[in-house]
């Protein structure tokens, strides 16, 4: 019998890997950009899980990543709850956006480019009324109320909260890779590949939709959680911005679509990149988006399968040998 | 509560921008009905052409209105380039692909303005910007008025180019039967390339007749284009009757919640007609079968 | 063993009085047929005659405008897709339907997945249903590379994954040369001998005629004809709906003159 945990080794290896950064790194800029980079690519893995394994596209994550932020500087600020429950309510109302939106989208057969730019709508919607909204403090944001402690998910120093970021990225990325050996994994990649065929055998294609856009918006949304715990501030253009949805779904792509490692991967090589652009050219307004932008175009002409796919290609040149087809004809 | 003076001048001013809209939203249609694509970067690209006419008015101190010829040729060209070297091979033909080129290409755009410009919002002052033209008891600005002719004349002539000329008629045999129309011997890439070149082209025009009265900043691009969205998906993808009745529609509905909820929130009006759209009735009002 | 008397125990499937219309379209017109439980019912006529609209129809994939449709003795013509194939209706596709991404292994499990919830148990029936149908060799094969016959395969054995009572195929055997055909007919008849039902769309006559224990006709989305294949193949309503009116006539003269 195959060993059960096998699966689970590159996410471990990873796992020990990020978790060491904290003991060892020092420098306040480099722990700032591990720490940033790891919630975004824990936003990207709720893109991921629904976008690249799911195939459906999502333009809007913001919105989740703004549910989560929202409600829980809202639980704190005006109800007076501590963070931590913060975070369980911010996640929850990641799930609850996901499955509404869903509900919605999905049950209207939106697929494809229809999905895409009605999620962006969502996220633009909530972007609205976030900034002119009474309770999430209009256009000003939500400033928490400086209180250093573990209770109140609050850090005196960097390094803490960055060995909770990387906890919660291994927890999630085991939780990914479990899915993807899961019935439910396999029956969202099926419907991902053919939507029929999915159907004919037995899948419920509305019903496993919706776990997937759920549990995506949950995770994204605790990124959101995270990001507001971290630079306890958020407004409606961070929270509900353009910016996130268009990073989660670039650090994923670029990583590997439909991959466990991807969005993380793709979070840091992006953010890498990013800063050397930025120290070679000065800090010129945009730029590094810019060159985000350029990679998307390049991932996609000549990357089908991310930088995990790339590295697996290069890992294993037997393997794909052994699958040619096998007689002549196509 | 206000008079009805006042909501039938903002009810007029708003189907006028409306016009304009349904111009930037003709040349979304024209490329999904033609290549059946969605083509994200159409809002950057408008913020784009906004900002050559900036640039051209503040360098050589051409009048917007005068630079709709030149502009417009050189959009043709961009946007038949941009097919034809970039998305077209990007691609490989598969709908999502699309989606991400352009939208890739779109945040190159917005954030090589951004660069460029700084994140400044600019506007252009003409001698017309603030004059106005009064009708009975409304006020009507000049630069709406004359850009809603220009819109109008600009949708009419495409009209014609489509219906008359044999390029025209190429596009849509291809809009209709692409693998007929290649087997006729249609350069298929051509003609979409020339199509995504007429969307840019439409473009630039609409960015000559928005800047004497709108501003413009490196991330406009975004708010147009889900305004483009919304008047494609309620007039029906690809159908260009419906992007010019769209067009008017979202523009009056936009000037009615400006006024009824506020700048801010009144924006919301149109992601809600672009929602309920999609959900109720993704071919829109008048769009074809799917 | 074709089953004369349609008693509703010994019955699998029963279409009763079904239509479908496409706007002006009548793709299925009042059409009934029975499928006897254990038997292989073949289903055949002219291209365009509605058989892969009756069989999305049975399947679940369309709501036919009028009608019943009745498996194992339970309604159910409101059922969806997925549904139906969790109470053992399985189909393939005319146009085959891989999971182009994922391996012959994966494609076969998520029809296994349907029974079984541990994936290695879906891994086991997987493996074990591919190298029924001849891809035990090909498992971590992407399925995207496989040849016209190793999809046809592939399309065969998801379904049979899923662990079906009642098993739809359309035309499976279409586009196979007849070395390919020779290799799948036992895999269909030992199908049957397991105990499955089989109702067939097919247009390779040979195969009709040495697999199926009765054949339903259907032309312009109307039953026209029943009985065993050689009935069928002999009567001359079903070689006027293939060659077109007065055709058996000329061909009996034709005979006639030969003989």
């Amino acid at each position: 019998m195959r060993s059960s945990l096998r699966p689970y080794l590159p996410v471990l290896a990873l796992g020990v890997l990020l978790a060491l950064a904290p003991l060892l790194l020092t420098s306040n800029v480099a722990l700032n950009f591990l720490a940033v980079t790891l919630i975004v690519s824990l936003a990207a893995q709720g893109w991921n899980l629904l976008g690249g394994f799911g195939g459906q596209f999502s333009f809007g994550h913001a919105a989740f990543f703004g549910v989560g932020a929202y409600s829980s500087a809202i639980w704190q600020m005006r109800f007076g709850l501590d963070a931590w429950t913060g975070l369980l309510v911010g996640t929850a109302m990641g799930a609850v956006t996901g499955l509404v939106i869903g509900f919605l989208a999905f049950r209207a057969g939106l697929r494809g480019s229809y999905f895409a730019l009605v999620t962006l709508a969502f996220a633009e919607v909530f972007r609205v009324l976030a900034n002119s909204s009474e309770v999430t403090g209009g256009a000003a944001g939500m400033l928490l109320p400086l209180k250093i402690g573990a209770g109140n998910l609050q850090f005196s120093d960097r390094a803490t909260f960055l060995g909770l970021v990387v906890a919660l990225t291994v927890l999630v990325l085991g939780l990914v890779q479990w899915i993807r050996g899961s019935r439910f994994g396999a029956q969202l990649v099926a419907l991902r590949e053919n939507e029929e065929a999915a159907r004919a055998l037995g899948v419920d294609v509305l019903a496993v939709k919706l776990k997937a856009i759920g549990l995506s918006g949950a995770i994204t949304a605790t990124a959101g959680v995270l990001y507001l715990q971290y630079f306890l501030f958020i407004d409606a253009n961070i929270a509900f911005g353009t910016w996130i949805s268009v990073e989660v779904l670039l650090a994923a792509i670029v990583g590997g679509l439909g991959t466990v490692l991807g969005p993380v991967v793709g979070a840091l090589a992006l953010h890498g990149l990013g800063e050397l652009v930025k120290a070679a050219v000065g800090q010129l307004p945009g730029i590094d988006l810019a060159v985000y932008g350029a990679i998307l175009v390049v991932a996609v002409a000549f990357l089908p399968g991310g930088l995990v796919g790339l590295a697996r290609r290069r890992a294993a040149p037997r393997q794909v040998r052994k699958a040619e087809p096998e007689g002549g004809r196509a | 509560m206000y008079s009805a003076d006042i909501i039938i001048e903002a009810l007029i001013n708003g189907l006028l921008t409306g016009a304009i809209y349904a111009l930037v939203a003709l040349g979304l249609t024209l490329v999904y009905g033609v290549l059946h694509i969605i083509n994200f970067a159409h809002g950057a690209l408008l913020a784009a052409a906004m900002f050559a006419v900036l640039l051209t008015n503040q360098v050589v101190g051409l009048d917007p209105y005068v630079q709709i010829p030149f502009l417009m040729v050189i959009f043709f060209a961009l946007g038949y380039g941009l097919q034809r070297l970039v998305i077209g091979p990007a691609s490989h033909g598969r709908d999502e692909n699309i989606l991400l080129v352009t939208l890739g290409l779109s945040i190159v755009i917005e954030n090589l303005l951004l660069a460029g410009f700084g994140s400044d919002t600019r506007s252009l002052n003409t001698d017309y910007s603030f004059a106005v033209f009064e009708v009975g008891p409304y006020l009507l600005g000049q630069a709406r008025v004359f850009g809603a002719g220009g819109a109008l004349a600009t949708a009419a002539l495409l009209w014609l180019f489509l219906s008359r000329s044999d390029t025209g008629k190429a596009i849509r045999a291809v809009a209709k039967e692409k693998i007929g129309a290649s087997l006729q011997g249609i350069d298929v890439a051509h003609v979409y390339a020339v199509t995504f070149g007429l969307g840019c082209a439409c473009l630039a025009v609409a960015a000559c007749l928005l800047l004497p009265t709108f501003y413009v900043n490196p991330k406009i691009g975004s708010a147009y284009v889900l305004v483009a969205f919304t008047i494609v998906v309620l007039g029906g993808m690809g159908s260009i009757v419906g992007a010019m009745l769209g067009g008017l529609i979202i523009g009056a509905v936009e000037s009615m919640s400006g006024l009824f909820l506020g700048e801010s929130l009144g924006q919301i009006g149109i992601f809600v007609i672009f929602i309920l759209t999609l959900l109720l009735k993704p071919t829109g009002l008048f769009g074809a079968k799917a | 063993m074709p089953a004369a008397d349609i008693a509703p125990a010994a019955t699998m499937l029963y279409v009763e009085n079904v239509t479908m219309r496409f706007g002006g379209l009548t793709a299925v017109d009042d059409a009934s047929l029975n499928v006897p439980k254990g038997s292989i019912t073949g289903l055949i006529g002219p291209n365009g005659a509605g058989k892969t609209t009756l069989f999305s129809i049975v399947s679940g994939f369309l709501k036919p405008t009028g009608g019943r449709v009745s498996f194992d003795g339970a309604d159910v013509t409101h059922l969806p897709a997925h549904e139906l194939a969790e109470k053992g209706l399985g189909r393939t596709f005319q146009i085959v339907k891989p999971f182009a991404g994922l391996t012959v292994a994966e494609n076969v499990a998520v029809g296994a997945f349907l029974r079984h919830r541990h994936r290695a148990d879906a891994e086991t029936v997987a493996e074990r249903v591919a190298t029924r149908v001849g891809l035990g060799d090909r498992l971590d094969a992407p399925a995207a590379r496989l040849t016209v016959a190793g999809r046809k395969r592939l399309e065969l054995a998801k379904v049979l994954a899923t662990e079906p009572k009642l098993l739809l195929l359309d035309e499976v055997l279409a586009g196979l040369n007849p070395s390919e055909v020779r290799d799948i007919l036992p895999v269909i008849r030992g199908l049957r001998d397991d105990g499955i039902t089989i109702l067939m769309i097919e247009h390779v006559m040979q195969a009709v005629v040495s697999l199926c224990d009765r054949v339903f006709v259907l032309a312009q989305g109307a039953v026209i004809a029943s009985g065993t294949p050689r009935e069928v193949v002999a009567d001359p309503r079903v070689v006027e709906a293939y060659l077109g009116k007065g055709a058996a006539a000329r061909l009996a003269r034709a005979e006639a003159a030969d003989a």
